[in-house]
């Protein structure tokens, strides 16, 4: 066979779908996807997407592997579900989206500067600490996220915010000597460990 | 009424559309003894509302004349009208049918000379026009219906209306004694022809078929164009009655939708490039179509059709399913999307909006024997040993030609199983 012609039966091979399918929760779904243009329409983030979902399973199609994870897309997603509703398919548009934004950041081909991406991060590492979320150290965090000054600056906006929850019982500030947990950190851990480990090597052939 | 006479030897057609009317016709043509059901004061079903057929373009006056005329040449069939069966028992071979056949209130000496019509006040939304219209209470259910009979609506019988349509009549037609009847048929084969009836546009919430008066239904559009229609043939937005400059037309309303239709309704896409014809043929080029569509299903030949449309400068093609219709000024409204062909945001505003929505099947629950197999889109699964058989949309969603092909197959299977049941019987 001459090379032209592998490289056209490589270009359709579709092993980036393949790929969607093994390791994105749902992505068995994206072949289903007949390129309507509802969940796209429907979407009330949809201005502000790069790429709207239904070019997202196009490109999945095309095997646009960088761009798609590395899109800034599935990151816009708030989880309102009108996607799912109006569907014509029944594609769960929704949990797609966010599978593959757990897929890229596993990769590390998130974008570097999207902030779901870094607060989902922030969030995890809150809640996995001691199985409960810290939320003075969450929300502190998150002022942070972006430099001190900026930090010091939304902890002053939010001051009013704050004082009204500590008042009503809603936020303690002794959380910040370490907070409540659950009876058996470590157990939560090390079942976390090994889950870990386990989606770390369904995935190593993809990492690259 | 006169007696009806069935044996098993005899084929009962349910539905009086173009199916009925064929699979009833072609069985009797080839000497069997037929008796054809309709629901409604007259046969013509779907067909007798539209305003063309396509690929061709002509009128279904046209083609159900024949029909008519066949049907009132044929000694072999027996016409029930505002009959309806309520169960059917048994085997091929040996059915027994219950059929219960509503008052017309009007018997046979009835001229159609439309005395009682002008005689009553009440009126009623017009089921021909689909509510766009009002009929008195003694009505023709059309121009064209047959049997050429009126009917007197049920609603006024008791009062004075019925009196009056009584006192009208010089030929003593109006029977306000007539009773709802029950009928036992005997027969041994049965042809399920009832057809089909448009998706409730209604039910697609983010369309507002029920919020804005200019977002109408295709079968609605087709009535418009009739002369005798609601809006005498002309095409209007009815909002206020002008003719529209910027109509829209949105494809697989309702159909190849888990939420609504599963299936593919096949006729939509040709319905509503014939439809911008009509536009082009009384609104020129004062009128703009787009047709917003997944993808054109205008298959085999009629393809000429859907290139012939395309070539039309008044008419845009926009590749994509809307998402949703928001309201506009002047009554008018905005479709938002994104289209496939380049991901590109639309909010296009258009003063009409027609939905082609879908065909839903109305074969009934718990009227058949459980033998036969109805499918998920509730059409009837072809079963040759039934005696039982769909045909035209009850058995799929079919356009005129196809359906008329459909319903003389099923015909020539109901005549396999009276033949039959004839040989045992010698």
């Amino acid at each position: 066979m001459s090379n032209p012609n592998q490289a056209m039966v490589e270009k359709y091979r579709s092993n980036f779908l393949k790929e969607v399918e093994a390791n994105v929760e749902e992505g068995h779904w994206v072949k289903m996807c007949m390129q309507c243009g509802v969940c796209s329409g429907s979407c009330p983030l949809g201005p502000h997407w790069e790429h709207p979902p239904q070019e997202i399973f196009m490109m999945i199609r095309a095997g646009k592997r960088e761009e798609v994870l590395g899109s800034s897309s599935m990151w816009m997603c708030t989880s309102c579900y009108n996607c799912i509703a109006r569907c014509p398919r029944g594609l769960p548009i929704t949990h797609i989206m966010h599978g593959l934004a757990t897929y890229a950041k596993r990769l590390g081909l998130q974008p570097k500067t999207q902030p779901t991406a870094k607060f989902s991060q922030l969030f995890w590492s809150n809640l996995t600490k001691t199985g409960r979320v810290n939320e003075l150290k969450l929300g502190l965090s998150l002022y942070f996220m972006n430099g001190f000054a900026n930090g010091i600056k939304t902890a002053l906006k939010m001051q009013d915010v704050g004082l009204g929850m500590y008042k009503t019982g809603r936020l303690n500030p002794l959380e910040i000597l370490g907070g409540h947990s659950i009876k058996d950190t470590g157990g939560l851990q090390k079942m976390l460990k090994k889950a870990f480990e386990i989606e770390e090597a369904k995935i190593a052939e993809y990492k690259g | 009424m006169s007696e009806v006479i069935a044996t098993n030897q005899t084929i009962l057609v349910v539905g009086g559309g173009i199916s009925g009317l064929t699979a009833a016709l072609e069985a009797a043509e080839c000497g069997k003894q037929v008796i054809l059901l309709e629901k409604a004061p007259s046969v013509g079903g779907r067909v007798s509302q539209l305003y063309k057929y396509f690929p061709k373009l002509c009128f279904p006056t046209c083609g159900l004349e024949i029909q008519y005329r066949r049907l009132k040449a044929n000694k072999n069939v027996r016409l029930l009208t505002m009959a309806e069966v309520t169960g059917v028992t048994g085997e091929a071979g040996n059915f027994n049918v219950s059929v219960k056949v509503s008052p017309r209130y009007v018997n046979e000496n009835c001229t159609a000379c439309g005395e009682c019509e002008k005689a009553v006040s009440t009126e009623f939304d017009d089921e021909f026009n689909y509510g766009m219209k009002k009929r008195k209470g003694a009505y023709l259910t059309s121009a064209m219906a047959y049997p050429q009979r009126y009917v007197i609506d049920p609603r006024i019988v008791a009062g004075d209306d019925g009196a009056k349509a009584k006192e009208a009549c010089k030929y003593n037609a109006v029977d306000l004694e007539m009773q709802e009847q029950e009928l036992s048929l005997n027969v041994g084969a049965v042809v399920w022809a009832t057809g089909w009836k448009p998706y409730d546009a209604a039910k697609i919430q983010p369309y507002g078929y029920d919020r804005y008066d200019n977002v109408i239904s295709n079968v609605e559009f087709e009535r418009m164009l009739d002369p005798f229609g609601p809006t005498g043939g002309k095409i209007v937005r009815p909002s206020d009655g002008q003719a529209p400059k910027n109509i829209a037309f949105i494809q697989c309303a309702g159909s190849r939708d888990q939420n609504h239709l599963k299936h593919c309704s096949r006729i939509c896409c040709m319905a509503t490039l014939k439809q911008t014809t009509y536009i082009k043929e009384q609104l020129g080029d004062d009128c703009k179509s787009t047709v917003y569509y997944i993808d054109i299903r205008a298959i085999d030949r009629i393809d000429d059709f859907h290139r012939m449309v395309k070539a039309d400068p008044n008419v845009t093609f926009v590749k994509s399913k809307v998402a949703n219709i928001t309201g506009g000024a002047d009554d008018n409204v905005l479709l938002n999307g994104v289209d496939t062909e380049g991901y590109h945001r639309y909010r296009n505003e258009h003063d009409l909006v027609v939905l082609a929505t879908g065909m839903e099947s109305t074969v009934p629950a718990g009227v058949l024997p459980t033998g036969v197999e109805i499918n998920e889109h509730n059409f009837i699964e072809l079963d040759s040993d039934s005696g039982i058989y769909g045909a035209g949309c009850s058995s799929d969603a079919l356009d005129v030609n196809r359906a008329a092909q459909n319903a003389t197959a099923a015909a020539l299977r109901a005549i396999q199983v009276v033949t039959r049941v004839a040989g045992q019987e010698g």
